[in-house]
C-alpha cells in the first residue's frame, strides 16, 4: 500500500463522511419538521440529559471560577484587585469557560451514553424491528434526544455561570478578604445581557452537537460489542472537538461585529 | 390465486461477498411458506430485503401487487402495517417492560391506551404459551426461550395479514416447539394470515408448511409441497433434510469434504 492511497482512503472516507453525516442530520430535521412526535421520550431524555448533568457541571464551573480568580488575583497587579477579579471572572465564565466547559462535561457524559444505548438499539436489531413497528426511528430515538440537549445545555450552562461566578466570590472572600457585598455588586455593574446571552446560544449549539454525534454514531454502529465501544467513543471525540471549533467561530461572529 | 408476496430476480451483496443471487419466490395469499437453508445461506438477508430494511441491489419485490423495492419508508406505511416480524434473536427493546414491546405498535401509533394495552399484551402471552406474570418483567430478566416467544407475541399481537417468523423455534424445548408450530397453523388457518418462516427444523416444516423452498448460494433451487418434499430425490434437498455431511451442498467458508478428511487423519 503507497502512502498516496492511504491519503486517498483516508479523504475518500471523510467525506463519505461527511455525506453520511449531512444526511443523517437532514433526516433528523425533517423529523423534528412532522409529527408525530413523542412528548413523553422527550420529557425522560430532558431528565437524563439535563438534571443528571446537574452536578457534573454545577462542580466544574464552581472550581474552574475558584481558579480562575485565583490566576487572576496572582497574575494581575494587585492594586484595585477587587474589582479586576469580580469582572473577569463573571465574563471570562458567561462567555466562555460556563458553555464550553460544561459542553465538554455534557459531550463525555451524555454522548457516550447515547452513542452505547442507540448502538446496541442497532446492533442488536431493535432498530430494525421500531421500523417494521411503523415507528420512525428519527422520530421515536434521535429526534427527543436533540431536542432535549438542545434545550437543556442552556439551562446548564445557566446554572454552570452561576456556579463559577460563585466559585470565584468564595476564593475572592474567603482567600482575599474581598468585600463581599462590594465583589457582587462589581459583577452585576459589570455583566451585561450579551455577556450571558452569548454563552446561552452558544450552550444550545453545544447541546446540538453533542445529542447528534451521539445519535449518529450509535445509528450507524456496526459489527456488536466492539462496534458499540468504537462508536461510543467516535461520538465523544468528535463532539467534544466539534464544540471547540463551533465555539471559535461562534466566538467569532459573536464578537468581531 | 394472486401472489401476495413475490421476489424476482433479487440480487443482493454485501462488499464484495455476493449473498442473493437472483432469488425467485412467490408465496400465495393465506399460504404457509417455509424457506430452508445452510447457515449464511441468505435468509435473513432475503427476509429484511422484503422488509426494506435492505435495499436490494437489483430485482424486484411486490407484496400485493405493489413494487417495494425503492419505495420509500414513509410510502410504504400502509404494507409495514400489516406486516407482523419476528426477527431471529428477538430483537425485543430492553429499555421497554413485556407489556409495551407487546403492544408497541398500538401504543406508540394507533393510541391505544395502557389498560387496552396490558390486554393485548395479556392475549398475545397467552398464544404463546406464557403467563401474564410476565408483563412487567424486562426482556433482561426472561429465559432465551420465553424472549423468543415475546417475540413471537408482539409479531402477532396486531393479527398482521403477513407474518414473517426468522427461526420462531430455535432454542426452545420439544414440548413449545410443538405449541408454536400450531400457533404458526393457526395463523393461517383462523386469521387468513400468510407467513414466511425461516427454519432448520424439519418437523416444523413438515408441521406447517404448505410449500417449502430450499436456498441455497443465493438462489431458491427446489420448491414444492409436502408431497414433492417427500417424493423429491433431488440431491440438495435430500442432503439437508437428512443432514448428511456428504453430498453436493458446499459449507460456507470451506470445504467440508476437506475438514472432515483432516478429522479423519
Ligand atoms: N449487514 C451485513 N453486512 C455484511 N454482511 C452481511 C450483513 N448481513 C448479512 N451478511 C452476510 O450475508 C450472509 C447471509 O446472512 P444471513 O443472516 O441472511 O444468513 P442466514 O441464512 O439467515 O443464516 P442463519 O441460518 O445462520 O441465520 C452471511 O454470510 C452474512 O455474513
Ligand atoms: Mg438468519
Amino acid at each position: 500500500m503507497t502512502a498516496l492511497a492511504t491519503i486517498g482512503r483516508f479523504f475518500l472516507g471523510f467525506f463519505g463522511q461527511t455525506g453520511q453525516l449531512a444526511i443523517f442530520i437532514s433526516q433528523t430535521l425533517a423529523a423534528l419538521a412532522r409529527p408525530p412526535f413523542y412528548f413523553r421520550m422527550i420529557g425522560q431524555q430532558m431528565l437524563r440529559i439535563g438534571y443528571f448533568s446537574l452536578p457534573v457541571v454545577a462542580l466544574t464551573s464552581f472550581f474552574t471560577g475558584g481558579a480562575l480568580a485565583i490566576q487572576i488575583y496572582y497574575g494581575g497587579n494587585q492594586f484595585n484587585s477587587e474589582a479586576i477579579v469580580s469582572s473577569i471572572v463573571a465574563l471570562g465564565i458567561t462567555r466562555e469557560l460556563g458553555p464550553v466547559l460544561g459542553g465538554l462535561m455534557v459531550a463525555g457524559r451524555v454522548s457516550a451514553a447515547i452513542a452505547a444505548e442507540i448502538g446496541t438499539m442497532r446492533v442488536t436489531e431493535q432498530i430494525d424491528a421500531l421500523t417494521t413497528l411503523s415507528t420512525n426511528p428519527y422520530k421515536y430515538l434521535v429526534a427527543p434526544r436533540v431536542i432535549a440537549a438542545t434545550l437543556c445545555m442552556p439551562l446548564l450552562a445557566l446554572v454552570a455561570d452561576i456556579l463559577g461566578i460563585f466559585g470565584g466570590f468564595v476564593v475572592g472572600t474567603q482567600s482575599f478578604g474581598f468585600n463581599a457585598a462590594i465583589y457582587v455588586q462589581r459583577t452585576f455593574s459589570f455583566l451585561q445581557f450579551d455577556d450571558v446571552a452569548s454563552g446561552l446560544i452558544k450552550a444550545a449549539v453545544f447541546g446540538f452537537i453533542i445529542a447528534i454525534m451521539g445519535c449518529y454514531n450509535g445509528y450507524h454502529s456496526k459489527g456488536g460489542a466492539q462496534g458499540v465501544g468504537r462508536a461510543t467513543t467516535n461520538a465523544v471525540v468528535s463532539a467534544s472537538i466539534l464544540i471547540l471549533a463551533a465555539n471559535y467561530l461562534m466566538t467569532a461572529l459573536l464578537f468581531s461585529s | 390465486m394472486t401472489d401476495k408476496i413475490s421476489l424476482a430476480q433479487v440480487h443482493k451483496s454485501f462488499a464484495s461477498k455476493q449473498v442473493l443471487r437472483g432469488l425467485t419466490l412467490n408465496i400465495e395469499k393465506g399460504q404457509s411458506m417455509v424457506v430452508i437453508g445452510g447457515s449464511g445461506s441468505g435468509k435473513s438477508v432475503m427476509l429484511k430485503s422484503i422488509l426494506g430494511l435492505l435495499t436490494p441491489d437489483s430485482g424486484s419485490i411486490t407484496i400485493d401487487g405493489q413494487e417495494t423495492v425503492g419505495l420509500a419508508r414513509d410510502k410504504r406505511s400502509a404494507i409495514d402495517a400489516q406486516i407482523g416480524m419476528l426477527f431471529q434473536n428477538g430483537a425485543l427493546f430492553d429499555s421497554l417492560p413485556v407489556w409495551k414491546n407487546v403492544a408497541f405498535r398500538g401504543l406508540q401509533n394507533e393510541g391505544m391506551s395502557e389498560d387496552e394495552a396490558r390486554q393485548v399484551g395479556t392475549q398475545a402471552l397467552r398464544r404463546v404459551g406464557l403467563g401474564a406474570e410476565l408483563l412487567d418483567l424486562f426482556p433482561a430478566a426472561l429465559s432465551g426461550g420465553m424472549h423468543k416467544r415475546v417475540g413471537l407475541a408482539r409479531a402477532i399481537a396486531a393479527s398482521p395479514e403477513i407474518i414473517f417468523f426468522d427461526e420462531p423455534t430455535t432454542g426452545l424445548d420439544p414440548i413449545m416447539t410443538d405449541v408454536i408450530n400450531h400457533l404458526i397453523e393457526d395463523c393461517v388457518q383462523d386469521l387468513g394470515a400468510t407467513t414466511l418462516t425461516i427454519t432448520h427444523d424439519m418437523t416444523s416444516v413438515r408441521a406447517i408448511a404448505d410449500k417449502t423452498a430450499l436456498l441455497y448460494k443465493g438462489e431458491i433451487i427446489w420448491h414444492g409441497d409436502q408431497e414433492a418434499l417427500d417424493a423429491s430425490e433431488d440431491p440438495f434437498l435430500h442432503q439437508f433434510i437428512h443432514g448428511l455431511a456428504h453430498g453436493p451442498i458446499e459449507v460456507e467458508g470451506q470445504q467440508l469434504e476437506t475438514a472432515l478428511a483432516g478429522l479423519e487423519s
